[in-house]
């Protein structure tokens, strides 16, 4: 079942990321990122880490994107048109892509030899409590300087539209 | 692990049919409601006091031609309809009507599924169902349309802010997650319940929910989105037949799930106002009892010439009802079932109270009020939430 599961919403995912970048208009390429962000969500479901599959909806597909297809429409962009692509392009583009996957599934088992390969919900340190005991404990200075991140690019943004009024 | 299938088959069919039968007489009772706040019958003519609309409605709009502009972007206008309905339909499966019961020797309990992350859940589904809304106005090609689509979704994304706050406050005090076990903390007494709870009474909370749920689903006074006398009719102006329905249903089954979630996280859910050694299961009994008395009364004395026909069958229906509460065998599930209904009733009566007397705000007072306003009142709200629980606890 769990596999089943697991292969359906792998192929979802891998099919919607393709479409992002095989669509011609944003719109079309949103939506298509934010089926990638909901298959992710239940992959994380999947493997029993409950809160980030929550999050994973909340924050991602939910607010993120709302905010991409809402600055798009708001710019009205229209569908782009294909341009002939560069003579090296053709020639290369499929082969180095190849050659890429080939050397991330090479590494990935090396790092992970198969003993140490995920289950499907054996990870139990998934819940609310755990996520926030991790977050204010162990991982309490990189999630408050994330924080600060985030702040200073609001500001950093408020600042250059500031100017463009004055 | 057959027979959990079963259970779980049957309740989905009860609790769909119960929606589906509760979105219908939503409307019929709203526009009942909103006619007498304006003093005016509202819908008379089809079937006792209006009664048979709903299904007249539905008539209506199933045979009404379905119409696809030319101009549409075809797959997403087909599927931003679609798209809001089940968004809209999926979160009141983790709601809980009520607490465990026993039926031919099952025991489970009156709510689809419980997660433990319920809440999480409820605001994930809901976070998501935007995109019908933004979506059915960008592929309709129309600039109302288009304007509307807008206008909802930046209003929708500045009030989960608020809203979320206002969750996250009743949650510090209730320690879970799980719409289940939210509930039963709040057992008891009225002041058991999160919005009279110590340390901190979540009030305040409580009406921001309120305030930033009557945005999220659109609802006057924030129905900026569909402002008839600036936008036509907003997002869905290019929709028709059962498309234009499933809108209109969409937004009436947020209206039910924010209710029901106000419900759960402040008012206790199922849990009767006070413990039932004080007669608390006899309040269904006196309400009905005196609604069919009355209902019998203006029926011996009628002010129209149907009445006196009608009035003593919902009066008899009335007692029946009275007279079921008093039943022990089924006590058990109705009454819980009867609290609920009745908190969620009067939150969804407060929904149409206010459709009937709050004017529409203007669209930078919306987006100035949430952000200006509600944000910080709701940050500050949950500050002094926090401090006050770690310190008594």
């Amino acid at each position: 079942m769990d596999v089943i599961l697991f292969l359906i919403f792998a192929v979802i995912a891998v099919v919607c990321a393709i479409n992002v970048v095989v669509q011609t208009h944003p719109i079309s390429s949103a939506i298509s990122l934010v089926g990638v962000m909901g298959s992710l969500a239940v992959l994380y479901l999947l493997l029993g880490a409950e809160f980030i599959a929550a999050a994973q909806v909340i924050v991602y597909a939910g607010a993120i994107m709302v905010l991409f297809v809402f600055v798009i429409m708001l710019l009205n962009a229209g569908a782009e048109s294909k341009r002939g692509r560069s003579l090296m392009a053709q020639l290369l583009g499929a082969p180095l892509l190849v050659a890429l996957l080939g050397l991330l599934a090479y590494f990935v088992q090396r790092l992970y030899p198969r003993s140490a390969s995920v289950h499907f919900g054996g990870f139990t340190h998934g819940t609310p409590l755990d996520i926030g005991r991790a977050l204010f404990t162990t991982y309490l200075l990189p999630f408050e300087v994330t924080s600060i991140l985030i702040l200073i690019a609001i500001v950093g943004a408020i600042v250059l539209a500031r100017k463009e009024m004055d | 692990m057959d027979s959990f299938i079963v259970i779980s088959l049957i309740k989905t069919a009860v609790v769909l049919a119960a929606l589906l039968g509760a979105l219908l007489y939503l409307q019929w009772v709203e526009r009942k409601v909103i006619a007498h706040i304006q003093v005016r019958p509202g819908p008379y003519r089809v079937g006792p006091h209006g009664l048979l609309q709903p299904i007249a409605d539905v008539i209506k709009l199933l045979t009404k031609e379905d119409l696809i502009p030319p101009y549409v972007n075809k797959p997403l206008y087909l599927a931003a309809p679609f798209l809001a309905m089940t968004m809209a339909l999926l979160s009141i499966s983790v709601i809980p009507f009520g607490p465990t019961i026993e039926v031919a020797g099952y025991r489970t309990w009156m709510q689809l599924t419980d997660l433990n992350i319920g809440v999480l859940f409820v605001l994930a589904v809901s976070s998501m169902g935007v995109y019908g809304i933004a979506l059915a106005g960008w592929s309709s090609n129309n600039k109302y349309a288009l304007l509307g689509g807008l206008r909802s979704s930046a209003q929708m994304i500045s009030y989960e802010l608020p809203l979320s706050l206002a969750i996250a406050a009743p949650l510090l005090i209730s320690n879970t997650l799980s719409l289940r076990t939210l509930v039963e903390k709040q057992e008891g007494s009225i002041l058991q319940w999160n919005v009279l709870h110590g340390p901190f009474p979540q009030i305040l909370s409580f009406i921001i929910f309120l305030i930033a749920g009557f945005a999220e689903t659109n609802r006057v006074p924030f129905d900026l989105p569909e402002a008839e006398n600036e936008l036509v009719a907003g997002f869905h102006v290019e929709y028709s037949s059962m498309k234009f329905a499933s809108f209109f249903m969409a937004e009436y089954a947020n209206m039910i799930t924010v209710s029901c979630m106000a419900v759960l996280l402040f008012l206790g859910g199922w849990v009767a106002p006070w413990p039932a050694r004080y007669g608390s299961s006899y309040v269904p009994v006196a309400i009905f009892a005196g609604a069919g008395v009355v209902a019998l009364y203006h029926g011996m004395h009628p002010g129209r010439r149907r009445d006196r026909h009608t009035l003593p069958v919902f009066g008899a229906a009335f007692l029946a009802m009275a007279a079921v509460f008093l039943l022990p065998a089924v006590q058990a599930w109705l009454l819980p079932l009867f609290w609920f209904c009745a908190k969620t009733g009067s939150v969804l009566f407060t929904f149409m109270w206010v459709r009937g007397t709050l004017p529409r705000f203007r669209y930078d007072q919306l987006m100035g009020f949430t952000w200006k306003f509600l944000f910080p009142v709701a940050v500050a709200n949950l500050l002094v939430t926090g401090f006050l629980v770690a310190w008594f606890s």
